[in-house]
């Protein structure tokens, strides 16, 4: 019996030896950008620096990559004529990679006829009841994340750029709170994770800081396109908490803020994620 | 299965050349063995074979199986050695099948 432990232990010390290597390897080529003065982070660093070689090889193909499978659809849906009104998408806003140029990096933004911040997602349906006369799509509804992901990918490459001050600066504390309030059975905020724990090794994966610029992202577990707020919604269930609704104002609140602490990051939509 | 398949090889090619060809294809790919909220099982919905002609001979083709994750990604090898179309069918457990062509030219 102890000569089997003793193999056991001589086991557990070389795999912890090659885990803390592999572990090393991977830290030593996370790059990011420099953060603006004032801000949580000395660098901000993108989800896609914490993903192995081969998810970022599928996310860096735009063949390979299957959010362009929603991307591809959504173009199409684009042109397509919905609701009473008898218009599309493309009737009032004409080619999407000009006049969505832009557009996904800049969300969520301040709606003066709302008197409230809307993000993609909501635009859209605004799009849709108030122009098309058609149906809002359900939120998690395949139309509604591929259109999302599409208009985000007009943006590909270009910074994060959402505005925080004005109006939008009680929604930017409300959000930073939720950031910092524990929640749950197990008594974590966002920041115990992605702030405090970012790039150690967690459940099987390391741990990011929790940027927004890949939304809507592949997720590879899901073998779909994720939007950010099911993202959220994933989280809280995570550390057993009660997760707010999706597109509610908290998840709103919670959005603006988390969109600052990835500012002048790259948007990467559709990204490829675990 | 409505949506178009994505494929990319090249558009001409020297005699004799091996080229990459990529597809990608959207299916749920929904194994069989899950279970829905009322726990009856959601029945075996995938595509099951994968076939690849060029100028009507089979270049490649493979069985795929309920493990295969959702918008399955099929990359193989082959060499031209004249000029011609190639033809591609996913074929669905429903007896459904998608097709797409691609011309290829040679270089002079």
């Amino acid at each position: 019996m102890s000569i089997r432990y003793g193999s056991l232990a001589v086991l557990a010390t070389a795999a912890l030896t090659l885990s803390a290597i592999a572990v090393f390897g991977q830290e030593a080529e996370r790059m990011g950008i420099p953060a603006p003065p004032g801000h949580v982070f000395k660098t901000i660093i993108s989800g896609y620096q914490f993903r192995t070689k081969e998810t970022r090889a599928l996310q860096d193909d735009d063949l390979e990559n299957p959010g362009f499978l929603a991307v591809e659809r959504a173009a199409d849906m684009w042109k397509t004529v919905d609701g009473s009104e008898g218009k599309s998408c493309m009737s009032c806003h004409g080619e999407a990679e000009t006049t969505m140029k832009g557009v996904g990096a800049a969300m969520p933004k301040w709606s003066e006829k709302l008197n409230k911040p809307v993000n993609l997602e909501q635009q859209i349906n605004i799009c849709r009841s108030e122009h098309m006369k058609a149906q809002p799509w359900p939120f998690k509804s395949k139309e509604l994340t591929d259109m999302t992901t599409f208009v985000r990918f007009q943006s590909r490459g270009m910074p994060v750029a959402v505005k925080t001050d004005g109006p939008m600066s009680p929604w930017f504390e409300r959000g930073k709170e939720i950031y910092y309030t524990r929640v749950g059975q197990l008594d974590l905020a966002c920041a115990s994770c992605h702030e405090k724990n970012n790039g150690k090794f967690m459940r099987a994966d390391f741990l990011s800081q929790g940027q927004t610029n890949g939304f809507p992202t592949y997720r590879l577990r899901d073998q779909r396109l994720v939007p950010l707020h099911e993202r959220f919604e994933g989280c809280m269930f995570d550390v057993r908490g009660v997760p707010y609704k999706p597109l509610s104002d908290e998840f709103l609140a919670l959005e603006i803020y988390v969109a600052w602490r990835g500012i002048g990051l790259p948007v990467e939509t559709p990204s490829v994620r675990n | 299965m409505a949506d178009k398949p994505r494929i990319k090889l090249p558009k001409e090619a020297k005699k004799g050349e091996i080229i990459q060809i990529k597809t990608l294809v959207s299916h749920l790919m929904e194994s069989g063995q899950r279970k829905d909220a009322q726990g009856k099982p959601i029945p075996r919905k995938i595509i099951n074979k994968f076939s690849c002609e060029f100028n009507s001979k089979p270049v490649f083709s493979c069985a795929l199986e309920p493990a295969i994750s959702a918008n399955p990604y099929i990359q193989f090898d082959a060499r031209i050695d004249e000029e011609g179309t190639f033809r591609f069918a996913w074929t669905d457990d429903d007896g459904s099948v998608v097709t797409a062509e691609e011309k290829i030219a040679l270089k002079a």
